[in-house]
C-alpha cells in the first residue's frame, strides 16, 4: 500500500498554513514557492504572491524555477524590478518573508553565504539573495528548511539574515525596525520562538517523529516541554501537490 | 548595419578592457546576455571585475575560464538546478576568487547611487548581517559601507557605496536602431545597471528601425543616449530564459552542471563556446530545441517544457 504522504510533503502542507488569506507574501525560491501556492490554491486565494524579480500577485499557473522566471509573470497586477519591490518591503508593506537557508540557528539567524571562514569557505553557498532583505524588513519571517543536525548549530557560520540576533532587544539595536522570525518549519516539526528569550522551541513534531529524533538533529539544547503532534495533512492537499503544483516528485 | 549595430565581435573587442568593472543584465536563470559572455571568453578577457545582485551562469560561466578576479554580488546560483553555481562555489572554496557579498536590495541600491549620481545610496537593510562586519573591505582605499544615524531621525542606517561599472551589458527583446531599448517581463535592474554604467552595450533578440520602437515608448525602458551600441543577437540569452520568447533550457543547464562536476568544463568551452553563434545554435539542439522552448505568446513560458 503507498504511503499517505511525506515528511516533506507533510513539511510543506504545514509551512502553507502561515499565510494567511489576504496576507502580503514575499516569497524565496524552492519549498516557499511551492508552500505559497498551495496556499493561494487552499485557504487563503486572496493571498498576494511576490517575488524579488519584479513581479506581484502573479497567478501562477505553473510551478517557477526562479524568482525571476517568466513563470511569475502570468496575471500578476505589476511587473517592474528589483527595486520597487524591496522599496515596498523596506517600507513595511510585506506581511511576510518566506525563506530557507543553509543553517539556522536558536534565535533564527540565517546562514546562505558559507561554511567554515568566510574568505576560504568549507562550503560555499549561493549568498543572501533577497534573504537578507526579508529578513530585515519583513513584518514576519518564516523559515522552511530540512532538518540536519548540520544545519541546526547553535550559532550560524556567518549571519547572513538576522534573527532575533543575540536575543532579547538584539534587532532593535541593530537598527532593524521591525520583524524577526517567528516559525521554523522543517520535515520533522515546527518550531516557534520563545516571547521573552528570543530563543527557538519546539511547537509541534509529525506524526511518527519522536521528539528524540528532533533533539539528535538539533545543534542545541532545544526545549520541547509544550510540544504536540502536528495535524496530518488533508488529502486534497497532498492531491493538490502531487497532481498540480510539484507533479515531478520533487516532495517523495 | 544601421545606426549603432555593430557585430558581437566588434562589441567585446571594443568595449571590454582586462580589469574592467562590468554589470550584466539578467537575474540567475533569466535574460543574461550570454552570447555576449561567450564572446568574451573567446577573446581571452582576464581580470574582470564583475557587479551583479542575482548572478547565474554568466558570472559562473566566466569565472570557469578563469576571467574574473573579483565579483560583488548578493547571490550566485541557477536556482532549480544547482547552487551555487559550481564553478563560482569551487573558485570561492579554493580562495580563487575575490569576493563582496550584499543582499539583492544591498546591491540594487550601489546601481542606483551610480545612476542617480550619488557616491552613496542610504538603507534600513542588512542591518545586523555579517555582510556589515570587519574583513569586508573592498579594497585599499575602497569601503564597503558605512553605519551611521540619521542626522534628522537618528534612527541607523547603512550607507551604500555607488556602483559606477565601466560596461553594462543588457539583452534586451528588442532594440531600436538609435539605442531605445524595450524589454518585456521582469526588468529585474537592468534599466538601473545601464544608467550607472559608463558605456552600454545592448544585444537584442530583434533590432527595429528606430521610429518603430518609438510608437509605444510608455514600453520602452532606456532612451537611446543611454546606449553605445547594440548587437543582434537572437537566442542570445540561451540557456537563460527570455521571457515571451523562449523558456530557459533545462537539458543544457544538465549538461553544463555535469560537465563542472565531472572536471571538465575545457570540453564544455571547446563545445559551446568556442564555436560561432550559428554552430552553438545547432549544437544545443538547433530549430527541434527551440521549438520546445519556444514561449507560449499568452503566458510568457513554455509551458510543456519537460524540466
Amino acid at each position: 500500500m503507498p504511503e499517505e504522504y511525506t515528511l516533506k510533503e507533510l513539511m510543506v502542507v504545514r509551512a502553507s498554513k502561515e499565510i494567511k488569506d489576504g496576507e502580503k507574501v514575499f516569497i524565496g525560491t524552492g519549498l516557499p514557492m511551492i508552500a505559497g501556492m498551495l496556499a493561494k490554491y487552499t485557504h487563503a486565494p486572496n493571498c498576494v504572491i511576490i517575488f524579488e524579480a519584479g513581479t506581484v500577485d502573479s497567478k501562477l499557473l505553473d510551478l517557477p524555477a526562479s524568482v525571476g522566471d517568466p513563470r511569475c509573470v502570468y496575471g500578476a497586477s505589476t511587473c517592474t524590478g528589483l527595486f520597487d519591490i524591496f522599496s515596498m518591503l523596506q517600507d513595511g508593506k510585506i506581511d511576510i518573508g518566506f525563506l530557507g537557508g543553509g543553517q539556522v540557528d536558536k534565535y533564527g539567524n540565517l546562514n546562505s553565504t558559507a561554511i567554515g571562514e568566510y574568505r576560504c569557505p568549507e562550503v560555499r553557498f549561493p549568498g543572501s539573495g533577497g534573504a537578507c532583505d526579508m529578513a530585515c524588513l519583513s513584518k514576519r519571517v518564516v523559515i522552511i528548511m530540512k532538518h540536519e543536525l548540520r544545519r541546526f548549530p547553535a550559532e550560524v557560520d556567518y549571519l547572513t539574515s538576522p534573527g532575533w540576533m543575540d536575543g532579547p532587544g538584539g534587532r532593535e539595536k541593530a537598527g532593524l525596525v521591525r520583524g524577526g522570525p517567528t516559525t521554523v518549519i522543517t520535515d520533522l516539526g515546527v518550531m516557534k520562538f520563545d516571547p521573552s528569550s528570543k530563543e527557538m522551541y519546539l511547537d509541534s513534531y509529525y506524526p511518527g517523529v519522536s521528539i528524540e529524533k528532533i533533539r539528535e538533529n538539533t545543534g542545541f539544547d532545544i526545549d520541547c516541554s509544550r510540544a504536540g503532534e502536528t495535524e496530518k495533512p488533508h488529502i486534497e492537499e497532498i492531491a493538490l501537490l502531487r497532481n498540480k503544483i510539484a507533479p515531478k516528485g520533487s516532495l517523495r | 548595419m544601421k545606426g549603432k549595430e555593430i557585430s558581437i565581435t566588434e562589441a567585446v573587442k571594443k568595449f571590454v578592457n582586462d580589469g574592467s568593472t562590468i554589470a550584466f543584465g539578467g537575474f540567475t536563470q533569466n535574460r543574461h546576455p550570454m552570447s555576449f559572455i561567450r564572446e568574451m571568453i573567446r577573446q581571452g578577457k582576464k581580470d574582470l571585475v564583475v557587479y551583479g545582485h542575482s548572478s547565474g551562469i554568466d558570472l559562473d560561466i566566466l569565472v570557469g575560464a578563469g576571467a574574473v578576479k573579483r565579483a560583488e554580488i548578493a547571490y550566485v546560483g541557477d536556482e532549480q538546478f544547482v547552487t551555487p553555481s559550481p564553478n563560482f562555489g569551487k573558485a570561492a572554496e579554493e580562495g580563487k576568487l575575490e569576493i563582496q557579498d550584499y543582499s539583492n536590495y544591498g546591491a540594487t541600491l550601489r546601481f542606483l547611487a551610480g545612476a542617480m549620481g550619488l557616491p552613496f545610496m542610504p538603507a534600513k537593510t542588512m542591518l545586523g548581517s555579517d555582510m556589515l562586519k570587519s574583513g569586508s573591505d573592498k579594497g585599499k582605499s575602497e569601503k564597503k559601507f558605512h553605519l551611521m544615524e540619521c542626522p534628522f531621525t537618528g534612527e541607523k542606517v547603512v550607507l551604500l557605496p555607488a556602483a559606477k561599472p565601466d560596461l553594462a551589458i543588457i539583452h534586451a527583446q528588442m532594440v531600436g536602431e538609435g539605442g531605445t531599448v524595450m524589454i518585456y517581463g521582469q526588468k529585474f535592474a537592468d534599466d538601473i545597471i545601464a544608467k550607472a554604467a559608463k558605456e552600454v552595450v545592448v544585444t537584442a533578440e530583434e533590432i527595429l528601425p528606430e521610429e518603430q520602437i518609438r510608437q509605444k515608448p510608455a514600453l520602452t525602458c532606456l532612451p537611446f543616449f543611454e546606449v553605445d551600441a547594440i548587437v543582434k543577437s537572437p537566442f542570445g540569452a540561451h540557456p537563460t530564459s527570455c521571457y515571451g520568447l523562449y523558456d530557459y533550457d533545462p537539458d543544457h543547464y544538465k549538461i553544463y552542471v555535469k560537465a563542472i562536476k565531472s572536471n571538465s568544463f575545457d570540453e564544455y568551452l571547446e563545445r559551446y563556446v568556442y564555436v560561432e553563434h550559428r554552430e552553438y545554435f545547432e549544437r544545443i539542439g538547433g530549430v527541434e530545441k527551440m521549438e520546445r522552448l519556444r514561449a507560449d505568446p499568452v503566458l510568457g513560458y513554455s509551458p510543456n517544457l519537460k524540466r
